[in-house]
């Protein structure tokens, strides 16, 4: 698990690795704002908090479809799928990764940014804090969405539309939290809310993820798996038996089964 | 017949007429559904039989 | 196959054959119930119910808003149930149900969601507000969207169903989630539960009992189109397999 760590760090950093394209779009995202809004101080200061969080949202989705997706083309998720370690693990590791490379850069360049939005001063410390703390949320939730979509062709658009309603209360109550900050109110709620919220998704979504990433690599893929086409009705390799080919169909594995395609297609055809 | 809707007279008759459109659509485009993809399976069980 | 013999239990359904058997006089009965319930429900609220004092006639698209509202809602947790059904059970008529569904949520939302604006806008002299409720049903509605363009981003119906349902799961969390951070981040106009309990804001019988009328009427409406898009769904499968059968033996 460490050693995929450290490759994975390596890989993000290594040129073309897109490590820096997400630090230059919150960057641009932040600096295109006030040119729509204007260049009023107060306005920008009322603002601020959601534009940084906006931005640090953004930011991270753009990033997320390389979390699995290079991956998946060279047929090394594969290997990790059968490899000794859980795949829940391997897809909290991916996350973390992400996290470092995209969401730590992004929790500290904000409060350079938020100098450029006149954030008010009491402000800085909340938004590193909630920054800190709900952007792993946004990386675990992203890594959810990556591998709902990972063997799709055009997955990145609909991976934006699936993940970016997911973002909704991270992105509440980090605003708010920051807001409140800013205007000197009490800030328990929302920073207990963001808490909760990053570490629920952290312990429990990388399941949900790894049993999408589990389906999507058992699905027949005709390029994957050329001998399981000759099933009689097109279903993948079959579910209770062993696999029938190669080694790129190990990924696939058994979940309950209690009517086979074959036995519904029996009965509806 | 049309009772009288006062001053909210536009909204509410544009309230009625537009949920009943989405609705009427929506049936309409169950229905198209159903009623293509019939269609084709009895083009296609046909096809099965006489092989 | 035991298909000849009486159903013992609800599961039986799971099997296509018995399935298409029983929505096929099922419907039609369910339909002219839905058609007639509904019509009764929103004549009677048009024409024959008085104008509220305060609200004016406005207080007429109730009988629209409310139970589109909860069709919206209701037709989410349907799909949750069936998704968990065909996570550990694989029933896959049970799938295709949830697959059925979310088309007609999402309308259902959209309705709710326009019938509160144009309510909105004499009551509370805007169109849209930011009150908690109605960005949960816009984020409620971007969820339907979610789910119905994964479905079809899919080719393969197991790995379909099976990646659906798992959205379908997570999403319900991260629904509710959203709507108690909406409530949260802004206090609202919108009145609370037209139905609730508490002495003093429920309403009169003269609103209630043609309200009633039409939530049931929209329920039938749902599970009238719900059964209509299964059985769709299941020829539609039924196609696919003769299909490659077809190219099987060719």
């Amino acid at each position: 698990m460490r050693g995929l760590l450290a490759r994975d760090v390596a890989l993000a950093f290594r040129s073309g690795g897109g490590f820096g394209l997400g630090l230059a779009f919150f960057l641009i995202v932040v600096t295109l704002v006030p040119f729509g809004v204007g260049p009023e101080r107060e306005v920008l200061a009322r603002i601020a908090p959601g534009i940084l969080w906006v931005g640090a949202l953004l930011a991270c989705l753009l990033s997320l479809d390389r979390i699995f997706a290079l991956d998946h083309e060279d047929g090394s998720l594969d290997l990790l799928a059968t490899a000794p370690v859980p795949l829940e693990g391997v897809v909290a590791i991916k996350a973390l990764v992400h996290w470092l490379v995209t969401g730590l850069p992004l929790v500290v360049v904000a409060p350079v940014l938020g100098v450029i939005l006149n954030l008010p001063p009491p402000a800085y410390g909340w938004l590193v804090i909630s920054l800190l703390l709900g952007t792993p949320a946004l990386s675990v939730i992203g890594a959810f969405g990556a591998a709902l979509t990972v063997g799709l062709k055009r997955g990145g658009l609909l991976m934006s539309l699936l993940v970016l309603p997911l973002y909704v209360p991270t992105l509440v109550f980090g605003a708010e939290l920051v807001s409140r900050g800013a205007a000197g109110l009490s800030v328990g709620t929302p920073l207990a809310l963001l808490a909760g919220i990053t570490t629920g998704s952290a312990a429990l979504l990388p399941f949900a993820a790894a049993l999408a990433l589990r389906v999507n690599l058992r699905s027949p893929d005709a390029a994957r798996c050329p001998a399981a086409l000759p099933c009689p009705v097109q279903h993948g390799p079959p579910l209770n038996g062993p696999p029938r080919n190669g080694p790129a169909c190990h990924g696939w594995r058994k979940l309950s089964q209690a009517v086979s395609w074959r036995r519904f297609h029996a009965l509806v055809a | 017949m049309m009772p009288d809707l006062g001053r909210y007279a536009l909204e509410v008759s544009a309230a009625y007429v537009g949920s009943l459109a989405m609705l009427a659509a929506l049936v309409g485009w169950v229905w198209w559904r159903g009623l293509r993809t019939r269609r084709a399976l009895e083009a296609v069980e046909m096809r099965a039989k006489r092989q | 196959m035991t298909s000849r013999s009486q159903p013992s239990s609800l599961w039986e359904y799971a099997n296509p054959v018995r399935f298409m058997r029983l929505s096929d006089w099922l419907l039609p009965v369910v339909a002219l119930g839905a058609v007639v319930l509904t019509a009764i429900g929103l004549i009677w609220g048009f024409f024959l119910t008085p104008d509220d004092f305060r609200q004016g006639s406005t207080v007429k698209i109730i009988f629209l808003h409310v139970p589109s509202a909860l069709m919206a809602i209701n037709a989410w947790i349907m799909m949750l149930v069936a998704s968990l059904i065909w996570l550990i059970r694989r029933h896959h008529v049970s799938a295709l149900a949830a697959k059925a569904a979310a088309p007609i949520g999402a309308v259902m939302t959209l309705i709710a969601l326009f019938t509160g604006a144009v309510w909105g806008q004499p009551m509370w002299g805007t169109w849209w507000a930011w009150d908690p409720r109605l960005p949960s049903f816009l984020i409620l509605f971007l969820f339907y969207l979610g789910y119905i363009a994964l479905w079809s981003a899919i080719d393969d119906a197991d790995t379909a169903a099976d990646l659906t349902s798992v959205l379908c799961l997570v999403g319900s969390v991260f629904a509710l989630l959203s709507r108690y951070a909406a409530f949260f981040w802004s206090q609202g106009l919108h009145q609370g539960a037209s139905l609730s309990l508490q002495p003093g804001t429920r309403m009169d019988w003269a609103y209630k009992a043609p309200l009633y009328v039409a939530m049931a009427g929209f329920v039938l409406i749902f599970v009238a189109l719900l059964l209509a898009g299964t059985r769709t769904e299941i020829r539609a499968r039924r196609m696919k397999a003769l299909i490659a059968r077809e190219r099987m033996q060719a």
